[in-house]
């Protein structure tokens, strides 16, 4: 019993990770309509930063965090206008193949500026952990996951209560229209993609320092965003989330009862079951095509 | 007349493309090859340099003794990005492109392995320096030469220390691939033959992060004893998730590629009282067999000022390049055969201890392998100390 909360207890806070990671990538694609690969690159960009600032700035480390984020703003605000904005009415495919090079481009230099080698990242947190009876955690996954929730919900007022919120959600069902309407579509690009990116980069500033910071760590993170977004439907904010903890769940208590080795496996079985049954995701909603 | 602008670019262009030519000849003359091929990037980056590092200290200090057969000693380092196919890759284009007449590599095991079918391909030896699968040098492939100890010779080195530890019951949480399995089964014979319990045997992606799965489940299984065997980085990973999960058991690390002093700098606290199996001490000066030489090794690394933490595995390139050498000079030319048959009566003092093969795997076919010292430490207090 002890060990089934344990685990539940661990999904709960690597759900909100996931979440972050997931709603980013969402946002981006259900507004933008782009496969936007950089996400895992702008989740390691935090990292990178969160261990400048701290590490070798020696900043606050909530200043830090605050710092990262803005950066992995400005970040995906400066590769939406160097890259995308010029891309845009080109097919998926075109954007998608750019796509690839930046992320390819951007992880080879970080290789280049960081080397290879981990780096780790110190906490103002306390060494030991929270103890509840015979469960323990963190509290810098506590504080993890607090942040982690604050920016979700965060992130849902803005696109459901705001009126840059309700643009992005016109140009979400129809640019053309939401363009005539006088919404100024290049915009609403810009800052969905920044947002999205602040939001990745906010995810790796917060892990970088429970887990070690590499070059490639980004894959793994950008691969389990995909996964997300098509378990909770495309766009989909609310499906990204719970998509997010539903993939932790998975990946823990499949971990933990039925074998480690296939952790990563799990999640991705369980994807293509669901897909198999309905093929726009969990939470999809009906949309125009066209 | 003056020369046109153009026509003393293009003078300029080829008197610099004869110097580069004239220069590469040269190169090609004066030194031996030899292809080095390790992961710079990827999961075991940080092994796979300190590694590269050890080799590129032990060839200036050659070089500087006047090289090898009379010529410079030159090393070509590709990285193999912690990746199997890169692996392969890298290897085919050091022998193909490069020529090489030998190879050093390829740090993971899975690396290793992948590589061993193109050595019996071209007919070019190989010195692995750290993988520690049994499968390595006993699968008949005549071009392996192996330095670093295998799993099992590790575990019967360990075997007195169970006793003296008191385990009754271990776990065990290893890397899912040929190095954490290899071990895992070696250990876990070894600890059935003195009948100590075995509790939970989990695996991990060697790229994975999040480990609180597989720690929830060892500490549910109970027990005194937790033996990891991944490398450093994972390393730390696994010591602070134990932590924040409470995992009291005593902690064990084999592999050898722990860098105790990496795990103190990043994993804190959550190192102290850990226990590790590694191939060098380079705290303890005079309990290594050949103190002069990892003197010699441990203060050329030291002037560089590469970080100390990394000493326990750039070892391994040193005595791998070392090892190497006394080959290529055995055998009197560069020619990978005459340096295979030469391998078999190499004697080199290192920084492990003195290196020699001896036969492993089926006959006609043996690969070489050494009989390496191992040393168990533990971290207290944020020092190691010997055990």
């Amino acid at each position: 019993m002890d060990q089934l909360l344990q685990h539940c207890l661990n999904a709960l806070v690597l759900g909100g990770t996931y979440a972050l990671l997931g709603i980013g990538l969402t946002l981006i694609f259900g507004i933008m309509r782009v496969v936007n690969f950089t996400h895992g690159e702008l989740y390691s960009f935090g990292a990178y930063m969160m261990y400048m600032f701290v590490m070798l700035l020696h900043l606050d480390f909530f200043l830090s965090l605050l710092l990262a984020m803005l950066l992995g703003i400005a970040l995906g605000a400066a590769i939406e206008f160097l890259l995308l904005r010029k891309l845009r009415g080109a097919d998926i495919d075109t954007t998608m193949l750019v796509m690839i090079g930046a992320w390819i481009a951007m992880q080879n230099l970080e290789q280049l500026l960081w080397s290879g080698v981990a780096k780790s990242i110190r906490t103002p947190f306390p060494s030991s952990p929270l103890v509840i009876g015979a469960l323990s955690v963190s509290w810098n996954r506590l504080f993890v996951l607090a942040v982690a929730l604050g920016l979700i919900m965060s992130t849902y007022a803005l696109v459901n209560r705001t009126r840059l919120g309700r643009a992005m959600r016109a140009t979400f069902q129809d640019p053309d229209t939401a363009a005539l309407m006088g919404v100024d579509i290049g915009t609403i690009y810009m800052s969905t993609f920044a947002l999205g990116s602040g939001l990745a980069a906010a995810a790796g500033a917060l892990l970088g320092p429970i887990f070690v910071v590499t070059p490639t760590m980004g894959d793994l993170a950008s691969l389990k965003a995909f996964a997300i977004v098509i378990l909770g439907g495309l766009g989909n904010i609310v499906g990204a989330t719970i998509g997010g903890f539903i993939l932790a769940f998975i990946e823990e208590l499949g971990a933990g009862y039925i074998s480690s080795g296939y952790r990563d496996a799990m999640g991705f079985l369980l994807i293509i079951a669901i897909l198999l049954v309905r093929p726009t995701g969990l939470f999809s909603r009906k949309e125009r095509i066209g | 007349m003056q020369p046109s602008f153009k026509s003393v670019i293009a003078a300029a262009g080829l008197a610099l493309l004869a110097s580069a030519a004239s220069v590469s000849a040269a190169r090609a003359q004066d030194s031996v090859k030899v292809g080095v091929s390790e992961p710079l990037t990827g999961a075991f980056a940080a092994s796979g340099n300190y590694v590269v590092q050890g080799a590129q200290l032990a060839a200036e200090a050659i070089n500087k003794d006047g090289g090898v057969l009379g010529k410079k000693l030159e090393l070509i380092i590709e990285d193999n990005k912690s990746n199997p196919t890169e692996a392969v890759d890298t290897a085919e284009r050091l022998i193909v492109k490069d020529k090489v007449p030998v190879l050093m590599g390829a740090w993971s095991s899975t690396l290793t392995l992948a590589v061993m079918p193109k050595l019996e391909e071209y007919k070019i030896p190989m010195l692995v320096e750290t993988s520690s699968s049994g499968k390595i040098t006993t699968s008949g492939n005549p071009y392996i030469f192996r330095i670093s100890p295998t799993s099992e010779m590790e575990a019967t080195a360990f075997a007195p220390l169970a006793k003296s530890l008191g385990i009754k019951k271990a776990n065990f949480l290893v890397t899912n691939n040929d190095f954490g399995k290899g071990s895992m089964q070696e250990f876990t014979k070894m600890l059935k033959g003195q009948s100590i319990d075995i509790g939970a045997q989990e695996t991990m992606e060697p790229d994975a992060t999040d480990l609180s799965a597989q720690l929830a489940k060892i500490k549910a299984a109970g027990g005194d004893t937790l033996f990891v065997t991944t490398d450093v980085a994972q390393l730390t990973l696994v010591l602070k998730q134990a932590k924040d999960q409470q995992i009291t058991m005593r902690i064990i690390t084999t592999g050898g590629s722990v860098a105790p002093d990496q795990l103190i700098e990043q994993a804190g606290d959550a190192a102290n009282g850990s226990y590790h199996l590694v191939f060098f001490t380079p705290w303890f000066p005079d309990a290594v067999k050949n103190p002069d030489v990892a003197q010699k090794f441990t203060s050329a690394w030291k002037d560089k000022k590469y970080n100390t933490g990394g000493l326990t595995e750039g070892f391994r390139g040193w005595d791998g390049i070392y090892t190497i050498a006394a080959a290529i000079n055995g055998a009197g030319k560069a020619e990978p055969e005459a340096i295979r048959e030469a391998f078999w009566k190499v004697k080199v003092k290192g920084v492990n201890g003195d290196i020699a093969f001896i036969k492993q795997g089926p006959a006609g076919k043996e690969s070489g392998q050494n009989v390496p010292s191992v040393y168990l430490v533990k971290i207290e207090g944020g020092k190691v100390v010997k055990q």
